[in-house]
């Protein structure tokens, strides 16, 4: 399955999330240090969970980190996160 | 696990720095896009901290994962305390929210 499929599965099912935007920008960074020939190494993720309410934002990036941990040791070298909770919606 | 003397080190670290960011490379010549963007979020607030680049030493490189209990680099600590990566390290200077915990921890900031 493609590292994209897998970090929205993972998060999907542990965040239930109600919005889940997830980008590849691995073609960015094309030649840096690790990019992986075929990208899927960079991503951008923007999720909105109401599992977010009432927990710091490091809080929220480490239960997002624990979801995809097999992920983060393994092909993806960079995440960026934006994690909402839905009462922050603009 | 970390090993004892890396976790000690990383603790000195933070504890004798008011502000400290474990990086790649230097604050003069940032190897990544993230930590480069850290290093001008702290140059613009203009305070001063210590960098640490951890592509010098891959002990403290892994250590500093464990020790934060978090997977990536940079990392951002004021006074002793965690504060974040890149991502929240933005989002706290849009809001305003890092120069304000600066400035409650009593680090000088002259923006």
């Amino acid at each position: 399955m493609a590292v994209a499929d897998r970090i929205r599965e993972k998060l999907s099912s542990g965040l239930a999330p109600l919005r889940l935007e997830i980008t590849d920008d691995s073609h960015k960074h094309a030649g840096h240090a690790g990019a992986r020939p075929g990208g899927e190494s960079h991503f951008t993720v923007e999720v909105v969970s109401g599992a977010f309410e009432g927990l710091s934002r490091v809080e929220r990036q480490r239960l997002v980190y624990r979801l995809l941990e097999e992920e983060i040791a393994g092909p993806v070298h960079a995440l960026a996160l934006r994690t909402i909770a839905p009462s922050e919606r603009r | 696990m970390t090993d004892t003397t890396v976790s000690s080190r990383i603790k000195n670290e933070i504890e004798s720095n008011d502000v400290v960011l474990f990086m790649k490379g230097t604050p003069v010549f940032p190897q990544c896009g993230f930590s480069a963007a850290v290093v001008q979020v702290l140059g613009e607030l203009g305070a001063k901290f210590k960098g640490i680049d951890v592509l010098e030493d891959p002990s403290i490189r892994q250590g500093v994962k464990e020790f934060s209990n978090w997977p990536t680099i940079p990392q951002l600590y004021v006074k002793g305390e965690f504060v974040g990566g890149c991502d929240i390290v933005r989002e706290m200077y849009a809001s305003g929210e890092l120069q304000e915990l600066l400035e409650s921890r009593g680090v000088k900031v002259d923006a």
